[in-house]
């Protein structure tokens, strides 16, 4: 509990903060900075989880748990969407989104 | 008695076939020829022992009997069953005979006439198949049966006219003959359905035997436009017989087929294949004289006069000798066709049936050999037509006697084969119809005018300028040519009556004198005018044709029938019905189709951006569905 | 005092994310990241939640953008500046992530939440542990053992995706060839 915090804004918050990642996530050409805003999506939905669990059920622990997997999920992806960019890279010399549409086949 | 082994007959060629056909590349010619000949040789050989066998030892009390062997192969339904099998009665017999001596004297005259053609063995392989299949119709058991061997008859006759097939004509002749035989066989398919549907059965036996739901039930049958359906049915199955020996209307492909290698003309287009229609007829004959009274047969008499009519006036102008031969033929078909048409059944009102096969016989041999010689003497000239010929008895005496005995035959002079048979046929259109008679009188002098035409204009008249001196044929040629006159005389000799009988009641045929005085004089006044006209290069004929100007005109084009054919699927079919179609389905069918192609096409198109591959634009429709489904349901909740 | 802070946090988490999703120098970029990832740090240490707060520190401060730096190092030179997003692009993106958000902001504000009458103090390592390990009712013993194997099998899967194929030997630029290879690999 935040002292003269209600819940709305902190939802307020992190909504804004998941829409801007969501924005990045459309308009930006790299893939590396694509995946920063999948970082700041997760973000927020980790915030989202310990806010409302401490907001709403102060006596479960449920929210906080859900968190530290989200941390450790992105983690993981993280690094395993690295891993690929950089194979990518090898492969074809770019990380641009522009250049990897081969899903359209 | 036991006739099995007649099965041989048709399978000896069908092996040769096989043999000649497979291993063409293989086998020298030298052997082929020898092959094919002694095949055929032995199938002949049995073929007679058949006749004697069963003329003289087929009779029970008087009648001959029917043998048939046969397995059952297709099963319907109990009674319609389609067999393979062979049929022994005097028809068939006598049909054998006829197709395998013609068969093997062409054999044999091949060896010479086809010498050091590149496709020797292919040419012998064919005609093999063709006498396969010829024999295996002639002993059908069944409509079906025959009516499989009628196309393979199509079929081989088909290969044999497209034999020289890098000549741009022959293969155009035997498309035509293909084609119109084709769309006549379809009304025979039609008939046997028509028939088999309505009496249940395919069998010979069943739709000519007396009792059969054909002939006793045709009163009780179903009618269409005020004929029985088994009328319907037996003309349908005659159209077939029509196209195959080329009567009219269907008769336009028979000239052209002389495009093939003139043995083959000899074999299929004047002996056998071409009378295949005069054998069905004949084979259903009791059905078309029961069935509504006759009124099929009447179909057959008048189509068969008005047939042989024209074809005589027709081959009076023709100037190249193997069409005016081939018009010839069609002509004598005519008369074996009015001869059936004009018979009864019982004893000696049955003449014209017997006449007719009488007819089939004799025409076979005299037409052979002149086909034969003709070919003789397109061997030694190089040329079909008459103008390149001329004085060629000097050169060529044996192909000169036998044409001049096959020519005194045909044209009915007293004493040589063609006298009896055609007598017997006028005979019995005198008893029966007179205003066929007249006719028949008359193409019997147009047939001995247009033979001796054909005659003086080849073996007398003056010499050409030949490119080398013409030279009398090999052997291997004129054996069979004087095989053949020699039937020619004697022939006529066969006491016929006592073997091939509508009723199959042997009877007694006497000489009408009077009749056959009035047929020869008018023979005999035939050959004179023709003496007169060509005898001696003179301008006669010119003048004569002349004064008839466009009459004659109109008669050496064949009366225009292939014009009008062409016009017809040309000008009606192509042009009118074919456009009009084409138009409907260019516009409606295919434009519709076509249509909604290219709807999809231009839509594909317009949306195929949103298939970028590209993450971005997926997520983003991803989001926006999203969005608007979240809209939806919050707006949805809160109301 | 606290709403203050919650408001600093606020405007700094927002302003850094817009930097970091607009900024055109990539390694720039990264650090804004870094930046909003401290200030969501620093909101869990406002709501007591210092367990979190320190993970959130170390795994995404210290090991996420150290990562991504290393990646953008990889790859681009540190200068590099990203390529222009096309105008119309942009246009579109942000007016669909405003609805979504007006969306959302719209569902929050009309969605009434529980009030709660439990107090709340503060959530504890302790209690952490336990749950995470608990196997009876609510525990989260399951979860945790799947996110540990989840863990392992990506670790193996980035070493073995990243060590890859040896450089082509002409190392040439991208081609129309190179997206075939991709195909071929994948």
């Amino acid at each position: 509990m935040i002292a003269g915090i209600s819940i709305y804004e902190i939802l307020t918050l992190t909504s804004i903060l998941f829409f801007i990642g969501i924005y990045g996530f459309f308009t930006r050409e790299n893939l590396i900075t694509v995946l920063m805003s999948v970082e700041l999506i997760l973000n927020a939905s980790a915030v989202n989880f310990v806010l409302i669990n401490t907001y709403l059920y102060p006596d479960l622990l449920q929210g906080a748990v859900f968190s530290i997997f989200i941390v450790a999920l992105a983690a993981a992806e993280t690094a395993l969407a690295i891993a690929i960019i950089i194979n990518l890279y090898k492969l074809i010399y770019s990380v641009e989104v522009k250049d990897t549409e081969t899903m359209k086949y | 008695m036991d006739f099995s082994y007649t099965i041989l007959i048709p399978l000896i060629p069908l092996a040769l076939f096989l043999i000649l056909g497979l291993f063409s590349k293989k086998i020298p010619a030298s052997i082929s020829g020898w092959l094919g000949s002694l095949g055929l040789g032995t199938s002949f050989a049995l073929s007679l022992y058949t006749a004697y066998h069963y003329f003289m030892d087929g009779k029970l009390e008087g009648v001959y009997q029917t043998f048939i062997y046969k397995q059952t192969w297709l099963v319907f339904t109990d009674k319609l069953h389609i067999d393979l099998g062979v049929l022994i009665d005097p028809i068939s017999v006598m049909m054998m005979v006829v197709v395998t001596t013609i068969s093997f004297m062409v054999h044999l005259y091949s060896r010479g006439y086809m010498h050091g053609d590149d496709g020797y063995t292919r040419f012998f392989s064919y005609l093999a198949l063709f006498s396969f299949s010829m024999l295996g119709l002639v002993l059908a058991t069944n409509l079906f049966q025959m009516y499989i061997f009628w196309e393979l008859v199509g079929a081989s006759s088909f290969l044999l006219i497209g034999y020289y097939y890098t000549k741009p004509s022959a293969v155009a002749a035997a498309k035509k003959a293909f084609i119109v035989t084709r769309f006549a066989d379809l009304g025979f398919l039609l008939g046997i359905l028509l028939i088999s549907y309505y009496t249940g059965t395919f069998d010979f036996q069943d739709l000519t035997s007396e009792e059969g739901l054909l002939i006793a039930g045709w009163g009780a049958s179903a009618s269409f436009m005020g004929l029985s359906v088994f009328t319907w049915g037996l003309i349908l199955i005659y159209m077939g017989g029509v196209g195959k020996s080329a009567m009219l209307p269907f008769h336009i492909w028979l000239p052209d087929a002389m495009e093939g290698p003139t043995p083959v003309s000899a074999l299929i287009h004047a002996a056998t294949m071409v009378v295949a229609g005069v054998y069905l007829v004949a084979r259903l004959f009791p059905a078309y004289y029961f069935v509504e009274d006759g009124f099929a047969l009447q179909v057959v008499a008048y189509v068969g006069a008005l047939s042989s009519l024209v074809a005589a006036l027709i081959a009076v102008t023709q100037t190249d000798i193997k069409r005016v031969l081939a018009f010839s033929t069609m002509s004598q078909i005519g008369y074996m066709m009015l001869a059936l048409g004009v018979s009864k059944y019982e004893g000696h009102e049955g003449l014209g049936y017997m006449a007719s096969m009488f007819h089939l016989f004799t025409h076979a041999m005299f037409k052979a050999l002149l086909f034969l010689g003709a070919g003789s003497v397109i061997h030694a000239v190089h040329s079909n037509y008459m103008k390149d010929m001329g004085g060629l008895r000097k050169y060529m005496p044996i192909t000169h006697i036998t044409f001049l005995i096959a020519s005194l035959s045909i044209a009915g002079f007293p004493g040589f084969a063609g006298f009896f048979s055609k007598d017997e046929i006028l005979v019995a259109a005198f008893e029966s119809n007179k205003l066929i008679y007249f006719s028949s009188v008359f193409v019997a002098g147009l047939t001995a005018f247009y033979m001796f035409r054909l005659y003086f204009n080849i073996f007398w008249g003056e010499d050409r300028k030949y490119a080398h001196t013409p030279h009398e044929s090999p052997l291997s040629m004129t054996i069979p040519l004087i095989f053949l006159a020699f039937m020619s005389i004697f022939a006529g000799y066969i006491p016929f009556s006592q073997f091939v009988t509508a009723d199959l009641t042997p009877f007694t045929a006497h000489l009408d004198l009077p009749l056959a005085a009035i047929a020869s004089s008018v023979g005999i006044i035939g050959i004179i005018i023709a003496f007169i006209f060509y005898k001696k290069p003179n301008d006669l004929p010119e003048r004569f044709a002349n004064a008839f100007g466009f009459i004659y005109k109109w008669i050496y084009n064949k009366l225009y029938f292939d014009e009008l054919y062409i016009f017809v699927t040309k000008k009606i079919l192509f042009g009118i019905v074919a456009f009009s179609a084409s138009w409907f389905d260019k516009n409606v069918v295919d434009g519709s189709m076509i249509g909604i192609g290219n709807v999809t096409v231009s839509v594909s198109n317009k949306i195929k951006g949103m298939q970028s591959g590209k993450l971005q634009d997926y997520a983003m429709s991803f989001v926006g569905g999203i969005v608007v489904i979240a809209m939806v349901v919050f707006y949805i909740w809160i109301n | 005092m606290e709403t203050i802070i919650f408001y600093i946090l606020a405007a700094i988490i927002i302003l850094f994310a817009v930097a970091s999703v607009t900024s055109r120098k990539i390694l720039r970029a990264v650090i804004y990241l870094l930046f909003v990832l401290i200030g969501i740090a620093g909101l869990y240490f406002l709501v007591d939640y210092n367990f979190l707060a320190a993970i959130q520190l170390t795994v995404y401060g210290g090991g996420i953008i150290v990562l991504f730096i290393f990646a953008v190092l990889l790859i681009h030179h540190v200068e590099l500046e990203l390529e222009k997003t096309a105008l119309k692009k942009k246009l579109i993106a942000g007016a669909l992530s405003a609805a979504g958000l007006a969306v959302t902001l719209w569902a929050i504000s009309t969605y009434p939440f529980p009030e709660t009458t439990a107090t709340y103090t503060s959530i504890e390592v302790a209690d952490i542990g336990r749950k995470l390990l608990s196997y009876e009712d609510g525990g989260f013993i399951l979860p945790f053992e799947v996110i540990s194997v989840l863990l392992v099998a990506v670790m193996i899967g980035a070493i073995v995706v990243a060590k890859g194929k040896k450089l082509s030997e002409d190392r040439s630029p991208k081609t129309e060839d190179g997206s075939e290879k991709l195909i071929e690999n994948n």
